[in-house]
């Protein structure tokens, strides 16, 4: 999947991953797709959460090497 | 309408509020871990400090305000400032606490001073309790500058009440 921005959360643990997501998700314009790339799986489980709650689309996770590519697209309003 | 811009406006972000109570430092980190989760989930955040928990957000050197006796000595014996807190297990002397921070850096995670930090850049508000303050002696003075209010009961059950989450660590 293509992104137009990624961060990256790889060594970082909870809050670090979603609080950087809310941050990078800022600096992208409506329905462009964030990725995040992350170790911790406990992102496979708080990045569909944060989705649910901010109103973004989870649009799915790709594991590689031990590590998650997470793609987020931003709402528009 | 978008959390984001309900919380940016103001105007019926859904809120969550926080009582910290104890001056753990194990207790506060997961207090500030929420705090910060829910500021990036869109939420308007208040953190109320009280009784022991005013020692996590209290300057490491005293206002110097006039303390009877009995304050002065709980003063000794209980000092401020988010550095000093103690374990709530195995604090041990301070070797644990040494020993837990230690493992947090080697997982790089946050040091509760940089997590109270995200927290204020985050928007997350710092109530100091001041029947708690009177009690011990302290004054505005005794207090890190990201405590922006002084207050009581009323005003956390004001917002506790328009909370969909509300936490007493």
């Amino acid at each position: 999947m293509k992104a137009d921005r990624s961060v990256d959360c790889v060594g970082l643990y909870c809050p670090m991953p979603i609080v950087k997501t809310s941050q990078e998700i800022k600096e992208l314009g409506e329905g462009e797709v964030l990725e995040v790339v992350a170790d911790d799986p406990g992102i496979k489980s708080d990045m569909p959460a944060w989705c649910a709650k901010t109103g973004h689309q989870f649009l799915g996770i790709e594991e590689r090497d031990g590590e998650y590519h997470v793609f987020v697209r931003k709402r528009g309003d | 309408m978008d959390t984001t811009d309900r919380k940016e406006t103001g105007e019926g972000a859904e809120s969550a509020t926080i009582v910290v109570f104890s001056g753990d430092l194990d207790r506060a980190l997961a207090a500030f871990n929420i705090a910060t989760t829910a500021a990036s989930l869109g939420m308007e955040v208040t953190m109320f400090f009280t009784f022991w928990g005013l020692n996590v957000v209290r300057r490491e050197r005293g206002g110097g305000a006039r303390k009877t006796p009995l304050q002065r000595m709980l003063g000794l014996m209980n000092r401020g400032g988010s550095r000093r807190l103690r374990l709530s297990r195995l604090h041990m002397l301070g070797g644990g606490r040494a020993a837990m921070k230690h493992l947090m850096r080697r997982f790089r995670m946050p040091s509760l001073e940089e997590m109270m930090a995200m927290a204020r850049e985050l928007g997350v508000h710092f109530i100091a309790c001041t029947t708690s303050m009177a009690l011990m002696g302290l004054t505005e003075k005794d207090f890190i500058p990201e405590v922006e209010e002084f207050a009581g009961a009323a005003t956390y059950v004001e917002r506790a009440s328009r909370s969909s989450i509300n936490l007493f660590i």
